[in-house]
């Protein structure tokens, strides 16, 4: 049986409360609950800096079946608040498997709860939006008492919304990336990578591509980027609102027309806000694998991985140099815009993908084509 | 793009007669396909050869042919029709292979007709084991080492390269038929040979063996703008070496991370590209060293496939109905998601929940044919089920199967197990083998304390399905602790319990209880599902979906209730043999007769292979097991006005007596009326207050008595335990010694299960009348005279519509007897009764007050929806209220049975009481003897024009063989005989030369029919008896050589008629819509 089975609570700031069993670390932690409806890449997904300061409710009901290995890791630390799952298996089964996945949360703080209606929860969120959540453990209180408990721990937690994370989760100091030790194919020269809660991911697909990376504090001066000479920029992903960022979008506009910068997902919002475009929270956000989007040039459509719960106006862009590239189909949203006056191109969406479908790894090479070569 | 406007008239190919490989899904995706086309404004011209079928209903396409599947009739009717399109890729490899062949004769070109959906070029390179290794070598993708031999030193040669265990797979057969793994030389030999044999080109493959990797499925799609989604994925359980057809399956994959996934989905959409399956769907099939990862593609179907079906059902994604749309031009971005009508076809469908098919099998038909899976599909039929975790819908999957499993019981037929070496020794032993019941003993296996490594070791079934297993086993422990005391079981317990998917039936064993009681105290504790929606985008979106499962949760989603007043229709539950998709074709018939009528419609049903089990055809659909734990949940939320049973066959008539008794509204002929035609001595009653003749018969319970009652009623007879259906264990016996016998062989008699024997009418002719009532008035559907002699099962014979020896006196007294009991029982809707007429007396054999298997056919032949009448009669209707077309009927309608034999290579194939046949086909004609011959060639056998005869027949066969002899003669053929028949046939002045039978010296009969000497056979014994021996091994080289052969002389007679007619007149087609007056 499961090793798991501390008596455990979800409660969401809307007034709903769902009982289960607690798996990772038992203590409280709460955040924005957010569903995520991939039916693979838990490890990265909650190893995604993007997801620091929430909680995510995985739609899929099977949880933790092929545990955890040391490659499909996104960061350093898991910046999460907590996990809801329908059913968590405590014995992965899998040939790379080396832990199982509440070892792994637990390490690092964060609780899981599991039987609870998933479903139920993912319908909340989209009909009433992302709110705030929390999951603790309970023992033997009535219904009531746990309802009581649930507010007062949900008070300490913080709306995302105006929510400033990346000076928490951001490097302190510089730093290369090397993980495959292949110097020697680094060809086409350094790209600087602004880090606002980076996805090793897309080092890796940096790096793959003949960059040395250099990873850099999110307020790194655009001066001192600049006299390194690097070949581009990369405005990385990673959490909390765009908004309330107004120092790297700064950097960004000292950068902006002076080198080709790549930018996804907070990096493509931070870029549209640099350029004096408005951003705003989207009512539950884009949380998985399968999102199509359109490349309107070609008409070209790719089957996306995406975490972002804020998305940019596309109106309020600039109309002389910015042009949108990327919509998805689902709700018609921007999905991406290009430049080539001031050569770049932002992503809302996750090329690198980990989890999700490759479709869009062909957006690293096209920056690549249009502006490094 | 928008849809193609220089195309107007698009051929539709069926996949013909359901057989093994090849059952209901392609009615499901074909009837899809010409709903896609007709919605566009196309003109869809169909043809199919089997009558059972939905989409061969004639509101589907608007010319429809029930015609033989081969390259002279298509040829004929593409010449008649002139279409500018083919759609090959919704009828199965059947379609497909046709297309190829089309193409390869130059008759499309000649017509000027373009594939469309994958064209000549796709086909070939993913169907083509060379040019497919060449696509996977181009895309870098690993594939298992492997070789073709045409020889046997040619295979030694591939064998001394790749290798112990390797798979032996016969070239250009349908649904792997005749592979074969072998693990030691002289296995590789025989398996060589027999593969050789098997194939139509006389080539194996032989390949790397994967046997034990874990094994995978993805469903694809593509549009011509080359966008390609996966809409599913798909792991078996059983690792590869089961055929996936055998394998229990479930969706969406489990065990494999994201990187190996999306590794495996980038291979995917690779092959999909470079094989060039321009719009439509496609199924790739891979495998995964379970230690070392290492990941091979196996094989591709450029089609839509019965994984396909699968997947759709299991996503809500409708693949054949969008792969149809996309092959007229549409790309995916341009077709609205149908569930969530907000969003577009092009995404990858997400599910929160489980699903799990399981196969079943009717290995008990087959005597002396191994149980054991392999690569080779031999499953009938398959159920799935929907659960929010696997353990959930394990359960629910198994309880589906109707094979007397709640779950995963504890089996009561411990024979199995040899227990010489031990009773946990002999389980571990067992499940090293796959076989149908291996999971349950997988299951017995963790009771007895194995580990999940070992079991790991014994059957390599991945840890993680084995790890739930284990885990339903060990809560069985914990329920054992509440046995004899379920008023104490607590809510919280029964949720729990609940949730894992347990039955109250399994519950009340383990409880040691019964369900009913199970059953109140659950709901006392209000322990009740609730349902939810399958929506294809995990919640993400609102839909409203009418498309629903049960669970155990809190909350379900939103029901919509219309306000009209709700019908609900239990369908058939997995496909088996007896009951299959004739019953599904009634089922959704029904559901157009609600729609009709104005009702709203709700349809329950788990087999996912199915028309019915298509969101679009009710108005809400549950996908849920058919018993009555589920159905009852089904009930009590949506409180229909009422609940059909007649239409879904034996599974949901048997559940109408416990609906009635709950006071459950059911429609139609009343609980009470089935019963009395169900009870032997209610019937007798009957019958005999009717003044109508049924065949002596006797009930016996004291063993001792048996001979003697058998004497006294007279040899032959017709023996039955009385607890079977659909003849089940049912044989005939000619005299008291093989009664002795068959008595030591078969099982025992008690006062519980009596022994039931009946006078068997050698002579006499079966017929099958089908009628409606609407209590004041009968119509007749048809009358089907059977054209085997009584004592070969009414399914497995070939029937004729109208029929063809019987006078009209007779006829009109067998309508007369019809109506005399529709009435008496005050039937509402259909009912079947089967007579004998032996000398020009009437006997009744059997009484089904319900839809029948023939009920499709007989539609189909007058072209008269006769189900949907039905339906509107059961709702209150009368007949002369109802509009009935009236076509003209001047054609001979002849259905014939298709055989699984091929598949059980160890099985005899001659016909008998009990029931074998998978599927049916019919022929049509002005003339009897041409509508036979179609048929006979439809069924997949030649008629033969000219050649030799071969004859061998038993003694009382003999004078009729007489006759049959002298018209071949007549025909031009040469006759050859076995001594006996020869003698006979020469001493009455019949030009025949004698022939060795298989034990009498060389060169005999079989050596000949190698030789390709022999075109015809006709090989008559005593009927139901399995042989081995001589006449075995003639019977199976005529089988394997296609030769068309009859093993009655009945249809020796039939065959004569037929060869003579189509020696005369040409071939010809029949459109069913020309037929209206």
């Amino acid at each position: 049986m499961p090793s798991h089975g501390w008596n455990a609570a979800l409660y969401l700031e809307n007034g709903h409360l769902f009982l289960g069993k607690g798996f990772g670390a038992r203590q409280a932690r709460g955040g924005e609950a957010v569903f995520n409806t991939g039916m693979t890449g838990y490890q990265e997904i909650f190893s995604d800096p993007s997801y620091s300061h929430q909680v995510v409710v995985l739609t899929s009901t099977q949880v933790g079946n092929y545990g955890i290995n040391p490659e499909d890791t996104e960061s350093e630390t898991l910046l999460l608040k907590g996990v809801v799952a329908r059913e968590y298996f405590s014995e992965p089964s899998n040939w790379r498997a080396q832990q199982n996945l509440g070892d792994y949360l637990e390490k690092s703080g964060v609780p899981g709860i599991s039987e609870v209606d998933t479903r139920r929860i993912t319908q909340i969120l989209r009909d009433e939006g992302a709110q705030r959540s929390i999951i603790f453990p309970i023992e033997k209180e009535t219904r009531t008492e746990i309802q009581a408990k649930a507010q007062t721990l949900l008070g300490k937690i913080p709306a995302m919304e105006g929510l400033e994370l990346v000076s928490q989760v951001s490097c302190k100091v510089p730093w290369e990336f090397d993980e495959k030790k292949n110097k020697s194919r680094n060809t086409l020269g350094t790209m600087v990578v602004y880090d606002y809660g980076v996805k090793w991911n897309i080092l890796r697909s940096l790096s793959e591509r003949g960059f040395k990376v250099r990873v850099v504090p999110y307020q790194m001066p655009h001066q001192e980027v600049l006299k390194e000479k690097p070949a581009a920029v990369c405005l990385s992903n990673g959490p909390g609102d765009p908004a309330r960022v107004p120092s790297a979008i700064h950097e960004i506009q000292g950068i902006l027309g002076k080198l080709p910068v790549l930018a996804i997902c907070m990096g493509h919002q931070l870029l549209a806000r640099a350029l004096g475009g408005e951003t705003y929270k989207l009512k539950f956000g884009h949380h998985g694998v399968n999102h199509p989007v359109q490349e309107l040039e070609t008409g070209r459509i790719m089957i996306t991985s995406q975490n972002h719960g804020f998305a940019v106006n596309a109106d309020s862009l600039p109309q002389k140099d910015v042009k949108i590239s990327l919509i998805n189909l689902n709700d018609r949203t921007v999905e991406g815009f290009v430049s080539t006056t001031l050569r770049f191109s932002s992503i809302q969406f996750h090329p690198e993908a980990k989890p999700g479908p490759s479709d869009a790894n062909f957006l690293f090479d096209n920056f690549l084509k249009g502006f490094v070569k | 793009m928008p849809k193609r406007t220089d195309i107007k008239k698009i051929l539709v190919i069926g996949s013909g007669p359901i057989v093994i490989g090849q059952a209901c899904e392609f009615d499901y995706s074909g009837t899809q396909a010409c709903k896609a086309l007709k919605e566009e404004g196309y003109e869809v011209v169909l043809v199919n050869s089997n009558p059972a079928t939905i989409m061969t209903d004639p509101i589907f396409s608007d010319r429809t042919y029930i015609e033989p599947l081969t390259v002279p009739y298509l040829e004929d009717l593409i010449q008649r029709e002139r279409p500018q399109a083919l759609l090959p890729t919704v009828g199965g490899q059947t379609a497909l292979n046709l297309a190829m062949a089309l193409h390869k004769k130059g008759i499309l070109a000649k017509y000027g007709v373009v594939l469309i959906g994958a064209d000549e070029v796709a086909i070939e390179k993913a169907e083509s084991r060379e040019l497919f290794k060449k696509v996977l070598t181009k895309v870098g993708v690993d594939f298992p080492k492997s070789g073709e031999a045409k020889t046997l030193e040619q295979a030694l040669e591939i064998v001394s390269q790749i290798g112990f265990p390797c798979v032996i797979r016969p070239s250009f057969t349908l649904g792997g038929t005749g592979a074969s793994i072998a693990f030691n030389i002289e296995e590789f030999q025989v398996e060589c040979n027999r593969g050789i044999e098997a194939s139509p080109v006389g080539e194996v493959l032989i390949e790397e063996s994967v046997l034990g990797w874990k094994e995978f499925e993805l469903e694809l799609i593509r549009d011509r703008k080359d966008n390609v989604i996966v809409v599913c994925s798909i792991e078996n359980i059983d690792p590869m070496g089961v055929h996936t057809g055998d394998s229990i399956t479930v969706a969406p994959a489990q065990t494999l991370s994201d990187v190996e996934y999306q590794r495996m989905r980038d291979q995917a959409l690779a092959i999909i590209r470079e094989v060039g399956v321009d719009t439509g769907g496609s199924n790739i099939q891979f495998a995964i060293h379970p230690k070392t990862g290492r990941m091979v593609a196996i094989e591709m179907n450029p089609r839509v496939s019965r994984s396909s079906a699968l997947a759709s059902k299991a996503t809500g994604f409708p693949i054949a109905k969008i792969a149809t749309k996309l092959a007229v031009g549409y790309s995916l971005d341009e077709i609205p998601n149908d569930i969530t009508q907000k969003t577009p076809s092009c995404f990858e469908p997400s599910i929160d929940y489980v699903v799990t098919k399981i196969p079943r099998f009717a290995f008990e038909k087959f005597p002396r044919s191994d149980a054991r899976l392999s690569p080779s599909m031999k499953s009938v039929g398959e159920a799935m089920a929907i659960g929010r975790t696997f353990k959930e819908s394990l359960q629910k999957a198994l309880r589906s199967l109707e094979v007397t499993w709640s779950g995963l019981n504890v089996l009561q037929e411990r024979r199995q197990i040899k227990t010489e070496e031990g009773w946990v020794e002999g389980i571990k032993n067992y499940i090293q083998t796959p076989k149908p019941d291996r999971i349950l003993w997988v299951a017995q296996a963790f009771r007895e304390g194995i580990s999940v490594e070992e079991v790991y070791s014994l059957t390599a079934i991945d840890p993680w399905f084995l790890r739930q297993i284990q885990e339903i086993t060990i809560e069985e422990k914990e329920i054992r602790n509440w046995s004899g005391k379920l008023p104490e079981v607590s809510e919280m317990m029964m949720r729990s319990w609940k949730r894992i998917g347990f039955s109250d039936k399994t519950l009340s064993e383990i409880l040691n209880t019964t369900e009913e009681s199970v059953r109140a105290h659950r709901y006392a504790l209000r322990v009740l599902p609730v349902f939810k929606c399958i929506d294809t985008c995990a919640a993400e979106f609102e839909s409203s979906t009418p498309y629903f499962y049960s669970t155990y949760e809190e909350v379900g989603d939103k029901v919509n209730h219309s306000g009209k007043k709700k019908i609900m229709i239990l369908g058939g539950g997995p496909n088996r043999i007896g009951q299959g998709i004739e019953f599904d074709y009634c089922c959704v018939q029904a559901l157009f007769a609600l729609e009709d009528e104005g009702f709203e419609s709700i349809m329950v049903n788990c087999n996912p292979e199915t028309v019915s089990t298509d969101y679009d055809m009710s108005d809400k659909l549950y996908f849920e097991p058919l018993t009555l734990e589920d159905i009852l949940h089904v009930i009590e939320s949506e409180k229909p006005a009422g609940v059909v049973v007649h239409f879904g066959g034996q599974t949901p008539l048997n559940l109408s007596r416990k609906l009635a008794k709950l006071n459950i509204p059911i429609l139609g002929t009343s609980a009470q009326a089935i019963e009395v035609a169900e009870d032997r001595d209610k019937f007798r009653a009957l019958c005999s207050c009717l003044g109508l003749r049924q065949p002596e018969s006797v009930v016996v319970s004291d063993p001792d008595r048996v001979i003697e009652a058998a004497d006294q009623l007279g040899y032959p007879l017709l023996v039955r335990p009385s607890y079977v259906l659909g003849g089940r264990g049912m044989e005939i016996i000619y005299n008291s010694r093989e009664l002795q016998k068959w008595l030591r062989k078969k099982h025992e008699i008690t006062e519980d299960s009596p022994l039931l024997m009946d006078r068997f009418l050698s002579n006499a002719i079966e017929v099958d009348v089908d009628a409606i009532c609407d209590g004041e008035q009968v119509l007749i559907v048809g009358m089907m005279e059977q054209i085997h002699e009584a004592g070969v099962h009414s399914g497995d014979s070939a029937c004729s519509l109208p029929p063809i020896t019987l006078k009209k006196s007779i006829q009109e007294e067998l309508e007369r007897q019809t109506r005399l009991i529709a009435l008496d029982l005050k039937v509402k809707g259909l009912i079947n009764i089967q007579f004998a007429i032996e000398s020009d007396t009437i006997f009744i054999i059997e009484v089904n007050p319900r839809a029948s298997r023939t009920v499709p056919f007989a539609s189909k032949a007058r072209g008269v929806p006769y189900a949907k009448i039905a339906m509107k009669v059961m709702l209150g209707k009368k007949l002369h209220e109802v509009e009935i077309p009236a076509v003209s009927m001047d054609l001979v309608y002849v259905k014939e049975s298709v055989f699984p034999f091929k598949r059980f290579p160890e099985t005899d194939i001659i016909l008998g009481p009990e029931m074998r046949s998978t599927g049916e086909v019919m022929g049509v004609g002005k003339t009897f003897g041409e509508a036979f011959g179609k048929a006979t060639l439809a069924s997949g056998y030649p008629l033969p024009l000219t050649g030799t005869a071969f004859l061998s027949v038993k003694d009382a066969d003999k004078g009729a063989c007489l006759q049959i002899a002298k018209e071949l003669v007549n025909l031009g053929f040469d006759l050859v005989a076995t001594k006996g028949t020869a003698d006979f046939l020469s001493r009455r002045g019949v030009s025949v030369r004698p022939v060795n039978k298989v034990n009498e010296g060389r060169p005999h009969i079989v050596d000949h029919i190698k030789n390709g000497e022999i075109s015809l056979v006709v090989n008559t014994s005593a009927l139901g008896v399995h042989e081995v021996g001589a006449a075995y091994e003639l019977r199976r080289n005529t089988l394997m050589r296609n030769l068309c052969y009859f093993t009655t002389v009945a249809a020796a007679r039939a065959g004569v008629q037929a060869i003579a007619e189509h020696k005369r007149v040409p071939l010809s087609t029949h459109c069913l819509q020309e037929r209206s007056l």
